[in-house]
């Protein structure tokens, strides 16, 4: 029985680290000093690198627990690595940004640590129910962030769109989740994938119930059409936590999407796949298009991060440990990158208030030679440019569409990423071409902003240098899967 | 036994860049003379190359080879041969000149403008060693960012619109190509069960003629032509030329454009010789459209470096005319034209980066008399120009002499309309010379004209120097691409006869 216990409580070890740690920092967050908070980012950050460490750690495990609604295989892992760079890039941007802008309380780390628990917690799941649970916990502390900065109106927007579109993305998800419950006896993924094999496709109460979830997934990883709440929250939301929309969120909804598709629903590939193809079409198409035409500079990475979303369609579409392998590589390229130039942006400021329209960026490589470089190559892997990250996981991704067969889908794909080129350009075109007007400022990072930023950019360019290990790393993660 | 000088070459610019990082902003003496040193280093480190380099053998040499990404077959590969030699000699040879040209005329942000120039040779001559299809596309996108920069941030006054319709015209090329990379290479791994970026292995891969095999030539060679740029895709290159500084022109002209025409030497024919044959007559024409469309165009401009740019729309041609004759004497013709246009049209961009440095304008109705007011820089112009239109003596003249002998074994009515080139080209240099040059002088400002200072003359010297000594005596470069050259029509015709014995199962 203890043995049981110890196995179910190691299969949870990461959320049970992040969740002690929210423990404590609420009861950090009662004692004096009262005011400053900063000190609680630390702690927070403590927890995040104490999970990172158990992940670490608990590499190459196997282990299936809670009747087999909780797994911890490598491809878990690999998630915990993602969801805890993301998470800890977050922490280390927010303190000095939450103080400037006079918002610095503890709740926020306790709810950017709560976020996180929800994001582990989906990327180990292989249950319905389960994957349902972390996508609430995940989900209910971002709208809280979302709404943050509660005196803007637009935070407002922000937090009211993203609650109420999420709560009818939930409801289709769990309307989904009943429909498979009702028509196979199961919500264990694996039971489901025997089902599904077993002829329980043609089942139309069980093809209904896995498109509304794939809707409720749609909606979670701002696929095209399910993408509208996306600029709107972007935009509202504060930077650090748009960061971590864009890159944690995103990466946990990946982790359970791609689990139910490979677990479950991969004797019918052929049909999921065709559907996946037009929403990676749709999506890179739309992100890019709409993109060109954004002023602000968060609305237009949010538009860029659909397209990113559905570059990432393209290796789920391609199939395989190479499509699926990129997938998981490309988030992790796209968490360090993205975290990272939202990191460099919530540092532009104009008359003390934030200030991010593209022009706010005009002769930031004159005012700031390193800020500006290191945004310059944060937007180039974006771009996916040589030799930073962001080539080598398009690389890679197109690859695999090329692989497979879907010449024409990696052939769309490469035109987007021309298009794409035009709107990230637009960005170093302002920063190293244009004299900035009026007079805007740009906070110099504090050390902990700084060392967010180094990271990053050790992560965008050692994954565009060294490749290898961590894709074969990558790669090794879906195999549990493909199994 | 491997040696380093082929990385050593790569990178010593990029280790130049880093310690220009490190200096401090302050100090643009220092940053200038850092950077000269350092492309100077490179050129000297290259120069052994040439005298080491074996003529009689077609391989690669001086090459290295380490893996990089083991797992996907991907190396880091280079070697030289006959056909890249002279490229990267002529890479290192200009960058010195360029940053020279420089000294002056760039008057803000040294210390970045040097730092790119370099990243961006390194990115060059990369283009020109690597020998795995993976480097090869890292190092042609990866120097995309640092011309854009140059012309973006030190161009005249619509940089910013240039540098972009530079960087969109030849990203999108480049993307299609790297579809094609990767299509190669997986048809090149089910066919073979060898999964490998490695050129020299997948050179040796017969793809069997037809709509596959067509596509990826059509994929490669979009790249290549708007690099070229092939007319109608060279409408991004007047605007990056004018707007470019006197450098970014030179290097443009010099060593950017010979990518596109290197790229269907090093790929396009090697890898795809029957669609290379089949095409042949599409590029046929539209190098002869290129010719002389940039020729006509050429004849109205009142803009001197608009002309020069156009010009290159017009040489280029020349180039691929060559290169697709797929007989020796249009092959070694093109590769040697390709460092002639190198050297004229480099040197022209210098000639009219001077006197916009003089005058401040670039307009051929604002000159006028120079004869009699700058003597030796009217004589060193008139050698250019009429090496640049081929006249007998000059570099210009062995290359397209041999173009036309190798095109005219293939396509009769091709050769006879590039020979009309060659006399639009006479029309609109001299005519432009004339106007510039000769006559009185109308303006009072060109007057007080200086001659050329030593600056200039040390610029422009080893180029007059290069550009005589090819028109006399061209048997030292065309000696040491002959064997590549012979190599390499032998081995697209021993493809394009064999049968696809390797046939690619389809995926």
């Amino acid at each position: 029985m203890t043995e049981a216990l110890g196995g179910a409580l190691l299969a949870i070890a990461p959320a049970i680290v992040l969740t002690l740690t929210a423990f404590v920092l609420m009861v950090l967050d009662l004692l004096p000093p009262r005011g400053r908070r900063g000190h609680l980012a630390f702690v927070g950050l403590a927890g995040v690198v104490a999970a990172l460490v158990t992940t670490l750690l608990l590499w190459g495990s196997d282990v299936s627990a809670f009747r087999g609604m909780v797994v911890l295989d490598n491809f878990a892992l690999f998630f915990n690595l993602v969801i805890g760079y993301a998470t800890g890039l977050v922490l280390l941007v927010s303190m000095d940004y939450l103080r400037r802008r006079g918002q610095e309380s503890g709740e926020f780390y306790i709810l950017v640590l709560f976020a996180a628990v929800g994001m582990v917690i989906m990327a180990s799941a292989n249950d319905l129910i389960v994957i349902f649970l972390g996508l609430e916990t995940m989900s209910l502390s971002l709208y809280v962030l979302a709404g943050f900065f509660r005196s803007r109106i637009e935070a407002g927007e922000a937090s009211m769109k993203y609650f109420l579109l999420g709560a009818f993305a939930s409801g289709f998800f769990v309307y989904g989740i009943a429909l498979i419950f009702g028509s196979t006896g199961t919500t264990n993924l694996d039971k489901l994938g025997a089902a599904v094999a077993a002829g329980a496709s043609r089942d139309p109460l069980l093809l209904i119930g896995f498109g509304l979830l794939i809707v409720g997934f749609g909606f979670k990883i701002s696929s095209v059409p399910f993408h509208m709440w996306t600029a709107d929250v972007y935009e509202g939301a504060p930077t650090s936590v748009t960061a971590l929309i864009a890159t944690g969120s995103k990466a946990a909804a990946f982790a359970a999407f791609l689990r139910v598709l490979l677990a479950s629903l991969r004797p019918v590939q052929a049909d999921w796949a065709l559907l996946l193809w037009g929403m990676a079409v749709l999506s890179m198409t739309v992100g890019n298009v709409v993109a060109l035409a954004q002023q602000n500079l968060k609305r237009m990475l949010a538009f860029s991060s659909i397209a990113h979303g559905g570059y990432m369609l393209v290796g789920i579409v391609a199939g395989g440990a190479l499509g699926n392998g990129s997938v998981l590589f490309y988030l992790l390229v796209y968490t360090f990158t993205t975290a990272g130039a939202f990191g460099v942006i919530l540092l532009l400021e104009r008359g003390g208030e934030e200030a991010v329209r593209i022009e706010d960026t005009a002769g930031l490589a004159v005012r700031h030679p390193l800020l500006g470089l290191t945004l310059t190559i944060f937007l180039l892997s974006l771009i996916g440019i040589p030799p930073t990250a962001g080539f080598v996981g398009k690389f890679y991704l197109f690859g695999a569409a090329v692989r497979s067969g879907y010449i024409w889908l990696a052939v769309i794909a490469v035109l987007n990423s021309a298009i794409a080129a035009y709107y990230y350009l637009r960005v170093i075109v302002s920063m190293y071409m244009r004299d900035p007007e009026g007079t805007p400022t740009t906070v110099v990072p504090s050390f902990a902003g700084a060392l967010a930023l180094v990271v990053a950019l050790w992560g965008v360019v050692q994954l565009g240098l060294m490749p290898a290990p961590l894709f074969d790393l990558a790669q090794s993660a879906v195999l549990p899967l493909l199994r | 036994m491997t040696s380093y000088v082929l990385s050593l070459v790569t990178f010593v610019p990029t280790l130049g860049a880093a310690l220009i990082f490190l200096l401090p902003r302050r100090s643009d003496a220092l940053v200038k003379i850092t950077a000269l040193v350092t492309t100077l280093v490179t050129f000297a480190l290259s120069v052994p190359l040439y005298a080491r380099f074996d003529p009689t053998a077609a391989d690669y040499q001086f090459v290295e080879q380490a893996p990089w990404m083991p797992t996907l077959g991907v190396s880091y590969h280079l070697g030289v041969d006959g056909i890249s030699l002279l490229l990267v000699l002529l890479t290192t040879f200009l960058m010195p000149l360029t940053l020279l040209a420089s000294w002056d005329s760039i008057e803000r942000r040294w210390k970045e403008f040097s730092i790119t120039m370099l990243l961006l040779e390194t990115g060059m001559l990369g283009v020109f060693l690597a020998l795995d299809l993976f480097l090869f596309y890292v190092f042609w996108e990866a120097m995309l960012i640092p011309m854009y920069l140059i012309i973006g941030i030190w161009g005249g006054p619509n940089r910013v619109y240039a540098a972009i319709k530079f960087i969109l015209y030849t990203l999108t090329g480049s993307l299609l190509m790297l579809v094609a990379i990767l299509a190669l290479y997986f048809l090149h791994g089910t066919a073979t069960g060898i999964y490998t970026f490695d050129l020299p292995v997948i050179a040796r891969f017969v793809l069997p003629a037809g709509r596959v095999q067509d596509l990826l030539f059509l994929a490669f060679a979009l790249a290549f032509a708007v690099k070229v740029p092939m007319w109608p895709f060279h409408t991004w290159l007047p605007d990056a030329h004018v707007e470019a500084p006197t450098s970014g022109s030179v290097i443009l002209a010099g060593v950017l454009l010979k990518m596109g025409t290197y790229g269907f030497l090093r790929f396009c024919l090697p890898l795809f010789p029957q669609a290379s044959l089949a095409f042949a007559p599409w590029m046929f024409t539209l190098a002869v459209i290129g010719i002389l469309y940039g020729a006509w165009v050429s004849t109205v401009q009142a803009d001197i470096k608009k002309l020069v740019a156009y010009s290159s729309v017009s040489h280029l041609g020349f180039v691929v005319l060559g290169l697709f004759t797929l007989n020796p004497q249009g092959l070694v013709g093109g590769i040697i034209q390709m460092v002639n246009h190198g050297l004229s049209t480099g040197a022209l961009f210098l000639i009219v980066g001077m006197l916009y440095e003089r005058r401040h304008t670039r307009l051929i109705a604002d000159f006028g008399g120079l004869w009699t007011v700058m003597p030796a820089m009217s004589v060193l112009f008139l050698i250019v120009c009429l090496s640049s239109l081929g006249l007998p003596g000059l570099n210009g003249f062995v290359g397209e002499f041999l173009i036309l002998v190798g095109t005219f074994q293939v396509n009769r009515l091709a050769a006879v309309l590039a020979t009309a080139g060659i006399i639009f080209a006479a029309v609109y240099l001299l005519w432009m010379y004339q106007r510039v040059v000769f006559g009185p002088v109308t303006r009072e400002e060109n007057r007080r004209l200086a001659d050329l200072s030593a600056r200039e003359w040390v610029i422009l010297g080893p180029v007059l120097a290069l550009i005589i000594w090819i028109g006399v005596y061209p048997v030292p470069f065309t000696s040491k691409t002959e064997a590549s050259v012979q190599a390499l029509i032998t081995q697209v015709q021993t493809k394009a006869a064999a049968p696809a014995a390797l046939a690619p199962r389809t995926p």
